[in-house]
């Protein structure tokens, strides 16, 4: 019953100074909000980056850094410092432990969106997420030279539909000068949303690349031009790939195949494992990710020490009130607990606040966050945040119990002599 | 109780704060009966307030006895000693004696929230505390309900001196001890307000110990007695240095 008293009496201090306690809970609410959602969304990022392969054994490519390879032949970024040679990948292909694989053809791109060619194999055997394959959202895979299949954004960002026709350009950058007017791709299929850079890609078969790039010598048309028709009946088959993906029979052949292609004779070429690479990649990128972190931690902090300086404040103030309490018989212990309860009530209606903010932005930047290919759903509080709240409420009373001892220890020594 | 036992008996007192250099208080015998109306007169610094914090046991004796009601204050535990504090005791300070976020009825029905014993007391005479606090406000002539609805701060200095007469009576303690309640009112209010918390104390039956300088007010008493000559302890030198640094 005397608790109850006595958080009445917090409460009605509390409220009593209404306007800084509202600054001071807002403080809080939003240091909360901050950690929470830092730590929410660094943990989606890298969750989304891990997820951006699957199922691929082996990453080949011509010889460079693994890191490299990953990101322009899975995360299109940057690109190749060579090809390799499609006798190369027949016979790697052909090897008796690889049971699948999947070649890449990089080079050119479309209004800013990388242009991929390949073959039928990416759409049975790619996969992302947790094993999850590549799905339509409309149409169907290529069937002849000029038909291409795009990603979900690339859809949604330029307005494109089924029939479309895409005219792609040679290299990065889409100028007028170097773009494949002559032979325009109809577009077939639309795939389903992976929140991968698939969705930003623009698939093509490796003949219609070859058929792009029929009449184009050392990086410019030649004066020979040849049509989209006639192109069709000369041979397209490639001589050249960026890179490919590999995915063998046994996992216990991985090491076996990848020490093959890395001792390959014939041709210096580079074979990694995906997720050893990501992780590597990640290493370098998860560093912003830490210092994120860290900065949601010390406002977190700063909150509190603004907390601390607001009670220890008032504390002055309450000297007088402390004094009378105790001359109707509150006890020292009890003076203890109506000041450190204070910080302890700021730190759960704060964390409460705090919690509702973040549950609130979820499901405000939904939309938002698929933009970037991250998802973050509910559940993403869960017993990890919650113990996260349980410590910032921890922490909050042992800042509380710094004024509630000075408080103690001053009743003590004041006794009913009050200083004003 | 036998009438013939104080209420209150104080022996062979000496006490010095923990960081003073010599005795504020050698009092070697005070005794107060029941239901006496006792002045103590005291100059500013002659440690009036010291030897209140120790009757209510906020603060130890370093010798001595304090008996009151029959209990050695001394020899109870700390919480027991808040606990008979809260129990028998009702304190006026000289100002801000009320606590500014609760209301005037809260700041009055509080007394009783740290005190079982006097709010049995308080709800045996009204049906609850809050009447009980209206009707000790109204023989203190505070009647007006608007302006007890009002924050304690709005209230003027008398009034506010009057709520806390009333905290200090609500469930009857034994003793009221008023430390110069009145040099914060001027002279009419001074008077009337004395008049008001003396005929309540006594309607109330509680013995009050009433503390101030002024010796203008000690007539109406039983009792007067002069601090300095209660008090061996020798406290000019800290009284002509209080002078010196105002």
């Amino acid at each position: 019953m005397n608790l109850l008293l006595l958080l009445k009496l917090t409460f009605k201090s509390i409220l009593n100074r209404r306007f800084t306690s509202c600054l001071t809970l807002f403080s809080i609410c939003i240091s909360v909000f901050l950690l929470l959602g830092v730590d929410t969304l660094r943990k989606e990022v890298k969750h989304s980056f891990t997820n951006t392969i699957s199922g691929t054994d082996l990453l080949v490519g011509a010889r460079s850094g693994s890191v490299q390879l990953l990101l322009y032949s899975v995360f299109r970024i940057g690109n190749a410092t060579n090809n390799i040679g499609w006798d190369s990948y027949e016979k790697i292909s052909s090897h008796q432990s690889v049971a699948w694989s999947i070649p890449i053809s990089l080079g050119d791109s479309h209004k800013g969106f990388r242009v991929m060619g390949t073959t039928e194999a990416y759409f049975e055997h790619y996969r992302f997420a947790d094993d999850q394959a590549l799905a339509f959202d409309a149409g169907k895979p290529f069937s002849t030279v000029y038909d291409t299949v795009i990603g979900i954004e690339v859809a949604e960002k330029l307005g494109y539909q089924l029939g479309d026709e895409l005219t792609l350009a040679h290299g990065v950058y889409d100028t007028d000068f170097a773009r494949h007017e002559d032979k325009p791709f109809v577009l077939t299929g639309i795939l389903e949303r992976t929140g991968t850079p698939v969705d930003r890609t623009i698939h093509v078969s490796l003949q219609g690349i070859e058929a792009l790039h029929i009449d184009w010598k050392t990086g410019t048309r030649s004066r020979d031009t040849v049509s989209a028709q006639q192109a069709l009946v000369s041979d397209l088959q490639p001589t050249q790939i960026t890179a490919f993906m590999l995915g063998l029979n046994s996992k216990m052949e991985i090491f076996r195949v990848q020490r093959a292609i890395n001792n390959y004779k014939r041709e210096p070429m580079l074979a990694v494992l995906p997720g050893l690479a990501l992780g590597e990649l990640w290493q370098l990128i998860g560093v912003a990710e830490k210092a994120l972190l860290i900065i949601a931690v010390f406002v977190l902090l700063n909150s509190f020490v603004g907390l601390l300086t607001v009670i220890l404040t008032s504390l002055n103030e309450r000297r007088r009130e402390i004094a009378i309490l105790r001359s109707l018989g509150c006890r020292p212990n009890q003076i203890f607990i109506l000041l450190a309860s204070e910080s302890l009530l700021f730190a759960i209606v704060g964390c409460f606040l705090g919690v509702f903010l973040f549950l609130t932005a979820i499901v405000l930047s939904q939309s938002v966050l698929q933009g970037y290919g991250l998802h973050i759903p509910f559940s993403s509080f869960g017993s990890k945040q919650l113990v996260l709240i349980a410590v910032v409420i921890g922490v909050s009373f042992l800042i509380g119990s710094i004024p509630g001892y000075r408080a103690y220890k001053q009743s003590l020594a004041d006794g009913m002599s009050i200083k004003l | 109780m036998n009438t013939n036992t104080p209420l209150l008996k104080v022996e062979n007192l000496r006490f010095r704060w923990p960081s003073g250099q010599r005795d504020v208080l050698d009092i070697p015998e005070l005794s107060i009966q029941k239901g006496e109306r006792i002045f103590i007169k005291g100059e500013s610094g002659s440690g009036k307030t010291t030897l209140l914090s120790l009757l209510g046991g906020i603060n130890l004796p370093d010798s001595g006895r304090i008996n009151l009601l029959g209990t050695d204050v001394g020899q109870l535990k700390q919480n027991r000693r808040d606990q008979f504090r809260a129990d028998h005791i009702g304190f006026v300070f000289q100002l801000f004696n009320l606590i500014p976020y609760l209301s005037v009825i809260e700041n009055i029905t509080l007394a009783c929230e740290f005190s079982s014993r006097r709010k049995a007391k308080a709800l045996s005479k009204s049906r609850t505390l809050e009447e009980e606090a209206y009707r000790l406000l109204s023989h203190l002539q505070l009647q007006d309900r608007c302006l007890l609805k009002k924050p304690v701060s709005d209230l003027s200095v008398g009034q506010q001196q009057r709520v806390a007469a009333a905290r200090a009576l609500i469930g009857s303690p034994e003793l009221v001890i008023a430390d110069e309640p009145t040099s914060a009112l001027d002279a009419d209010t001074r008077e009337y307000f004395l008049n008001l918390l003396l005929s309540e104390c006594e309607h109330s039956g509680s013995t009050i110990l009433f503390v101030s300088h002024d010796r203008g007010l000690e007539n109406a008493f039983d009792r007067s007695v002069l601090l300095s000559k209660l008090n061996r302890a020798d406290n000019r030198i800290k009284t002509q240095q209080r002078e010196y640094v105002s």
